[in-house]
């Protein structure tokens, strides 16, 4: 492989990793002013910036972390489908976190262990991701061993959840990792967690005939095209102007 | 030993403690208390929330801080509106920053009004069934993205004129509140001028858009001071028991000479031909304020009243399966909650 | 403490009213805990995350201690002068009691 080649790896792996935080941290951002209680309004937002920090980083090593955000077309982003789908209700949101978060959370450790570009920000954002994915925890612990009504909600959202999943483990090229021994470790953390919370692990496929890989391809599901309208609309509409 | 216990009884401890003793002496003590709170008052020391305190002192507070707990909580959604489409990473980072603040500061403050004996969930009752107020300016909407810079340059402006002195209000925990609150808003009034200023200094179509905004929110920012003094029902009060330092007016006025010359830098007018500056009087001169619109606003009939409100009641309903899941959590997993996180060191 | 927390009156407000937390917070190695403010958390362990949201977003602690409010018991103002007013009358505890002749140091 050339350095050439090199290079391109990285930079899409950059891509991918900054897609999946850009856009979960819109959606994050989309539960300002409707969460359930003030103290979680703050917390959601925590995350939010955290992710939306971890972007632009990821982003910058791209390119113009605004153009890139705000110029790209659908079909040139790289992100997860877990990340783009709506908020739902908030047990949809926490199942998202977890999940996402997990992942996020194992993924980055081994980049901070790592040799390489991403080794700075991942040795950094992995002490946020710990947070990210402790409070997804301790939210899936009380609704899925909270009231009868939370328990099914949290339960639809992880079944409703669970075909995004496998597209996490798709290897992204440029980062040497073990990706099996990711998933087995992520499966171990994920059941864990719902086991405690008295939750089922879901038993359906963890992807779709669509949903192989297809988010880091730039095949996205519906709701996202609308998600980046409504994200990129006032930077189209004035072009080349600054803000 | 600490001096104020979080949740606060109600009624101080006053004539009610059930010893005996007839009512002349009741009374004596009752004046004894109201000596002891005025003269508290008068050098400039803090009521603590166990403190004796006149009822009408801790109304005026309830009213007062829920009022301003309130304020902040409705005033995320019009700022909140925009958080999706910040034209920039940056924008949308510091936007999403600055609302946050403002549940925090929500926070802060409906916890202020707790150590006056009433709990927060009471207090979002009342709010949402429109018997306690928020500051009108946030049934304004925000139209485009300079909105949110006037509301940062002009909104919070005027809040930060009217907060500072409430760091030195009579009542402690909300003093303390608002030396928090004022600490972490010195950012928002900076983000919303530099906000206008990069659209003032931008394209023609930026420029117009920003001094749109500034033409909107001019004239509810000065009424956010509240009534002209001769008209204002509970100032006069107030002020006596320094919960408020400085009149409506005299706020107003500082405001005013304020924003002149920041609106000059930023190449931006403000929509006011009397405005001008008074040798005499060391002030600019304005002009009338248009009262009957802040009485509709006031009366539920502004642009948003419905819309805010609307959208906090749907927020709380649908959070309610959230909060009771947690609650009944919590009450299945009961053990001593401090040995589960480890002792305190 | 006598007082019971004010337990929501209204109808049509929750019935479920998080219990309020004290919040105190260590700005930094070798000082002490100071109270910040109180929240709403249905337990310890997220009463001690959302005091770490909400108090110390600025870096404002390196510790943090979450105390049930109705488990702190307060002094009266009441009992004021038979609280603080004997310790007003011992000088001896202060340092400035003592005259030490002029040029004796480090004392």
């Amino acid at each position: 492989m050339t350095q050439t080649d090199r290079q391109t790896q990285t930079t899409a792996a950059a891509l991918a990793l900054g897609d999946d935080a850009l856009v979960l941290s819109h959606r994050l951002g989309e539960w300002i002013g409707h969460a359930p209680v003030l103290e979680e309004e703050v917390a959601l937002a925590n995350i939010a910036l955290d992710l939306l920090g971890q972007a632009r980083v990821l982003l910058s090593l791209v390119g113009d972390e605004d153009e890139l955000a705000y110029l790209r077309e659908e079909r040139s982003f790289r992100n997860l489908h877990l990340v783009e789908q709506p908020n739902g209700d908030f047990a949809h949101t926490i199942a998202r976190q977890l999940c996402f978060s997990a992942y996020q959370h194992l993924l980055y450790e081994r980049l901070a262990h790592a040799d390489t570009v991403f080794t700075p920000l991942a040795t950094k954002a992995v002490k946020e991701i710990a947070y990210h994915l402790d409070h997804a925890r301790q939210w899936t612990l009380r609704l899925g061993d909270g009231t009868d009504e939370s328990h099914t909600r949290m339960q639809n959202a992880v079944d409703a959840l669970w075909r995004f999943t496998g597209e996490m483990f798709q290897p992204l090229p440029g980062l040497t990792i073990d990706w099996q021994d990711l998933r087995d470790s992520w499966t171990k953390t994920v059941t864990g967690v719902l086991g405690e919370a008295t939750l089922t692990v879901p038993t359906g496929p963890q992807t779709g005939a669509w949903s192989a890989g297809a988010g880091r391809q730039g095949l996205h599901t519906e709701p996202f095209g609308r998600m980046l309208a409504e994200m990129q609309h006032l930077h189209r509409s004035h072009p080349g102007a600054s803000w | 030993m600490a001096t104020s216990a979080p949740r606060h009884p109600a009624a101080p401890r006053t004539t009610d403690d059930g010893t005996g003793g007839d009512s002349s002496d009741a009374e004596a003590r009752s004046a004894a208390f109201q000596a002891a709170f005025d003269a508290a008052v008068a050098a400039d020391e803090r009521i603590e929330p166990r403190d004796w305190m006149p009822d009408a002192y801790r109304a005026t507070l309830v009213r007062q801080i829920a009022q301003h707990a309130h304020s902040e909580i409705i005033g995320m959604q019009p700022e909140a509106n925009w958080i999706t489409r910040a034209p920039s990473l940056r924008r949308k980072a510091i936007l999403m920053a600055k609302v946050q603040d403002e549940a925090g500061h929500g926070l802060y403050l409906y916890s202020a009004a707790e150590t006056l004996g009433v709990g927060r969930d009471e207090l979002l009752d009342k709010l949402h069934s429109g018997r306690q107020k928020y500051s009108s300016i946030f049934n304004y909407p925000t139209l485009t993205w300079a909105d949110v810079g006037a509301i940062g340059w002009l909104v919070d402006g005027a809040a930060i004129t009217n907060q500072v002195p409430l760091c030195r209000c009579s009542y402690g925990p909300y003093a303390r509140a608002m030396v928090r609150v004022c600490k972490e808003e010195s950012f928002h009034q900076r983000q919303g001028y530099e906000l206008l200023l990069a659209l003032s200094r931008g394209t023609e179509a930026q420029h117009a858009m920003a001094q749109d905004a500034v033409d909107r929110w001019w004239w509810p920012s000065l009424m956010m001071f509240g009534p002209p003094d001769t008209e204002s029902a509970h100032s006069a009060q107030s002020m006596a028991w320094k919960i408020k330092r400085h009149s409506n007016d005299e706020l107003r006025q500082r405001f005013v000479d304020i924003c002149v010359p920041q609106a000059e830098s930023l190449g931006l007018t403000l929509p006011d031909p009397e405005l001008r500056w008074n040798e005499e009087r060391g002030h600019h001169d304005f002009g009338a304020i248009d009262w009957t619109e802040f009485q509709e606003v006031l009366k539920g009939r502004g642009p948003c009243n419905e819309q805010r409100i609307t959208q906090r009641r749907r927020a709380h309903d649908e959070g309610a399966w959230v909060r009771e899941a947690a609650a009944a959590h919590a009450a299945k997993h009961s053990s001593p909650a401090a040995t589960r996180e480890g002792r305190a060191a | 403490m006598s007082e019971t927390p004010a337990q929501n009156r209204d109808t049509g407000a929750d019935s479920t009213d998080w219990p309020l937390w004290e919040v105190f917070v260590r700005s930094r190695r070798g000082l002490s805990h100071t109270h910040a403010g109180s929240l709403h958390a249905p337990d310890a362990e997220l009463a001690l995350r959302n005091a770490r949201d909400v108090y110390t977003r600025r870096g404002e602690g390196v510790s943090l201690w979450v105390v049930p409010s109705a488990a702190i018991t307060a002094s009266s103002p009441d009992e004021k002068d038979p609280f603080f007013e004997p310790a007003a009358d011992k000088p001896y505890r202060h340092p400035t009691f003592y005259e030490i002749p002029e040029g004796v140091k480090h004392l």
